[in-house]
């Protein structure tokens, strides 16, 4: 089961370590971790996405509260958050596949952002599941090298707080 | 006044009498200003032993104050680590101190710089790098008030050695910790105690099962008083003997894969299982799945995630046991359980572990029943790790007095130095360590740590000239097939008694052991007694 966990945390040094650490201590996965500070310069946000069994998922919730530089947890599922995720993608293009990429953009609502006579850089952000739809589609195309910032999410509006 | 000043005056504030160290340049300034207050700083010869005595001295006294110790960076710290870790597995609150290269070297591979707040993460409650020297005061009072709260155990504040040297105008100690991040649960949800009260009332066949989070709440006397109430059977954790007088006819022993058979089957047989402050881990519950399967499983802890970690539980129940227990009695339900009772009391005696032990040697059981029988009701039992670990808690007997080791980790070499600590809190007190020849020789350099500081020592060695726990695991699993379990090379005990000044009292067989066991006792001066046990004797 996949689940992701806003983490809502101290904004201070060595607090991604400790969430970070505890993961790998107690051997939880990580699909993806996403930080960032909030409105409150004081607390950061931390967005997790983890998988694991039932017991799991409920031991990674109540390990992260144990945490002390650990504000407040929410754990929901994929269904119930709005989730994004941004990527850079530099490709090597030539005359004959540059229309195929530049169509493949234009699908997926890509943009160029980027651009020498042979490289350019791609960059989506969209749902997890089509920012990776946008890579396969990439496929047979030399990619150099691609960053991700992770899944960010927040609950939907409709969740009750 | 400077941040080390701040320091100390933290720990005044605290009401901190004892700290437990070893200095070195950067926490030099530290104990620099502990010579201008009345704190006593006891120096170790390890550093590791500085938390296992700073753990005994906590324990002797119910974790009331967290033990403090106080040692140098880089390898001072690293040193530290290991007692750190005991203290952790085992929730034992302890501050502990350690300088750190100043400032501007941190990161730069300084010599006896150690990453230590990152080294211990994963086994301290919280830990603090301090940066700024305004910052001790909060940090010590949130550092006491982490230690001894909720689930207890280790904290640890590393200070750069500029920050303790630092020009400061004012003291203030905090009046209370503001912590938006650390809120623990102490009461009970009245709604979960009432399941709890309708389950018992429903229940043929409980049994409490108690762990070392009833010692640590000091819900000793709550938990007793309950069982007591309604007659209610109890098994303990190797953490949780003592909860109950070992020999109280509700106590039928410790559970898990070195622990009583007739405790094990009380729990597997149960219809209703109250765990109260235990972790479940491996060697107390072995198949917690299987355990729990078939029966109304009640988990009472301070730590949520202690709950459902290891096995799941119908009725999960977060809260301090001493304050459930509190409200658990009094509520009021009746219930006849006397059939059970029997039933237990035919398993305590069909299934009691029969040892044939070699007359020529100290039958260690008997030996341990007769040295625990013989000693004062309150006194305090502290047991190494090893098959002397096992021999205790299976024959231990405790009345009023406290039952200490490190059950979680087992670290070999806890007990001598956790006796200095202890014997110092608890002076009045009668103090004896058990220990292997191995884990004895962990620590023999407090000795002279007890000596210096005049602190009486009784320790008990059973001597097998192995490591014999790990010779007895060889036994089974690589038939007899023993390596590096040898321990011939042992310095002679009575040679060594005499360089600390210690008494020396060596027993051979059972013959003279109640002779033996009352001279050890009595002898107001510190004293070993080595008894010489069978080198082939197994705990099962």
């Amino acid at each position: 089961m996949k689940r992701i966990y806003s983490v809502l945390v101290e904004n201070r040094s060595g607090v991604l370590m400790k969430v970070a650490g505890l993961f790998s201590r107690r051997n939880f996965n990580i699909d993806s971790l996403a930080v960032g500070e909030t409105e409150d310069a004081s607390v950061s946000r931390m967005t997790i996405v983890s998988s694991g069994d039932e017991r799991t998922i409920e031991q990674i919730e109540k390990q992260l509260n144990k945490k002390l530089d650990v504000i407040k947890v929410k754990t929901y599922d994929e269904h119930s958050g709005i989730n994004r995720e941004m990527m850079l993608v530099k490709v090597k293009y030539n005359k004959n596949n540059r229309r195929d990429i530049m169509e493949n953009c234009e699908i997926l609502g890509a943009s160029i952002v980027d651009m020498s006579n042979n490289l350019m850089i791609i960059q989506i952000c969209d749902t997890p599941e089509r920012t990776a739809m946008f890579l396969k589609m990439l496929k047979g195309i030399s990619i150099l090298e691609v960053a991700r910032t992770g899944t960010l999410s927040l609950t939907k509006c409709s969740e009750a707080e | 006044m400077n941040g080390a000043d701040i320091m100390v005056k933290c720990l005044e504030a605290e009401g901190v009498k004892d700290i437990f160290g070893y200095p070195g340049v950067a926490i030099a300034p530290f104990y620099n200003s502990v010579l201008d207050s009345d704190i006593r700083s006891i120096l170790v010869r390890t550093e590791q032993s500085a938390a296992h005595a700073a753990s005994g001295y906590t324990r002797a006294f119910n974790n009331e104050l967290p033990g403090v110790c106080a040692v140098t960076s880089g390898p001072g710290a690293t040193n530290l680590i290991t007692g750190i870790a005991t203290a952790f597995a085992d929730s034992i609150p302890l501050v502990c101190i350690t300088g750190q290269v100043k400032r501007e070297l941190i990161g730069t591979d300084a010599f006896q710089e150690a990453d230590i707040t990152g080294a211990c993460e994963s086994f301290v409650k919280y830990s603090y790098l301090i940066r700024d020297v305004e910052d001790i005061p909060r940090v010590f009072k949130e550092a006491f008030h982490v230690a001894s709260t909720g689930r207890k155990g280790p904290v640890l504040i590393d200070v750069p050695i500029d920050v303790q040297q630092a020009t400061v105008k004012n003291f203030k100690y905090p009046d209370s910790v503001d912590m938006r991040t650390y809120k623990p649960t102490v009461k009970g949800n009245a709604v979960q105690m009432k399941k709890v009260i309708h389950e018992l009332e429903k229940a043929k066949r409980p049994v409490l099962c108690a762990g070392g989070g009833v010692l640590l709440s000091k819900g000793k006397y709550e938990v007793l008083s309950f069982v007591e109430k309604h007659n209610i059977p109890v098994v303990t954790t190797m953490m949780g003997i003592s909860v109950v007088p070992t020999e109280h006819k509700l106590c039928y022993g410790m559970v898990g894969n070195n622990g009583k058979p007739y405790a094990n089957r009380a729990m597997n047989e149960a219809d209703l299982l109250i765990m109260v402050g235990a972790s479940i881990a491996d060697r107390s519950v072995t198949q917690p799945d299987l355990v729990t399967k078939g029966k109304v499983v009640v988990h009472i802890d301070v730590d949520p995630a202690e709950i459902g970690k290891n096995a799941s539980s119908n009725i999960p129940l977060v809260g301090d046991a001493r304050a459930i227990f509190d409200e658990l009695l009094k509520i009021d339900y009746e219930a006849d359980y006397s059939e059970w009772l029997k039933t237990l009391d035919e398993y305590k005696i069909s299934m009691a572990i029969k040892r044939s032990p070699d007359p020529s040697y100290v039958d260690p059981a008997a030996f341990i029943n007769m040295l625990s029988h013989s000693m004062d009701k309150d006194a305090i039992y502290i047991a190494d790790v090893g098959q002397n670990q096992i021999w205790s808690c299976d024959n231990v007997c405790i009345r009023e007095g406290k039952f200490m080791t490190t059950g979680g980790m087992g670290t070999m070499g806890y007990s001598i130095p956790a006796a200095i600590g202890a014997k110092l809190r608890r002076p009045e007190r009668q103090v004896v360590a058990v220990c292997g020849d191995g884990a004895f020789q962990m620590s023999m350099c407090e000795f002279a740590t007890a000596r210096q500081h005049g602190v009486p020592m009784k320790v008990v060695v059973l001597t097998n000239n192995y490591l014999g726990m790990v010779r007895e695991y060889q036994h089974y699993t690589y038939h007899d097939k023993y390596s590096v379990v040898d321990l011939s090379g042992n310095p002679d005990l009575e040679k060594l008694s005499s360089a600390y000044d210690m008494s020396y009292i060596k027993l051979t067989d059972m013959s003279g052991a109640q002779a033996a066991i009352d001279k050890f006792l009595a002898d107001s001066n510190s004293c070993i007694l080595e008894a010489i046990i069978d080198p082939m004797d197994l705990v099962k």
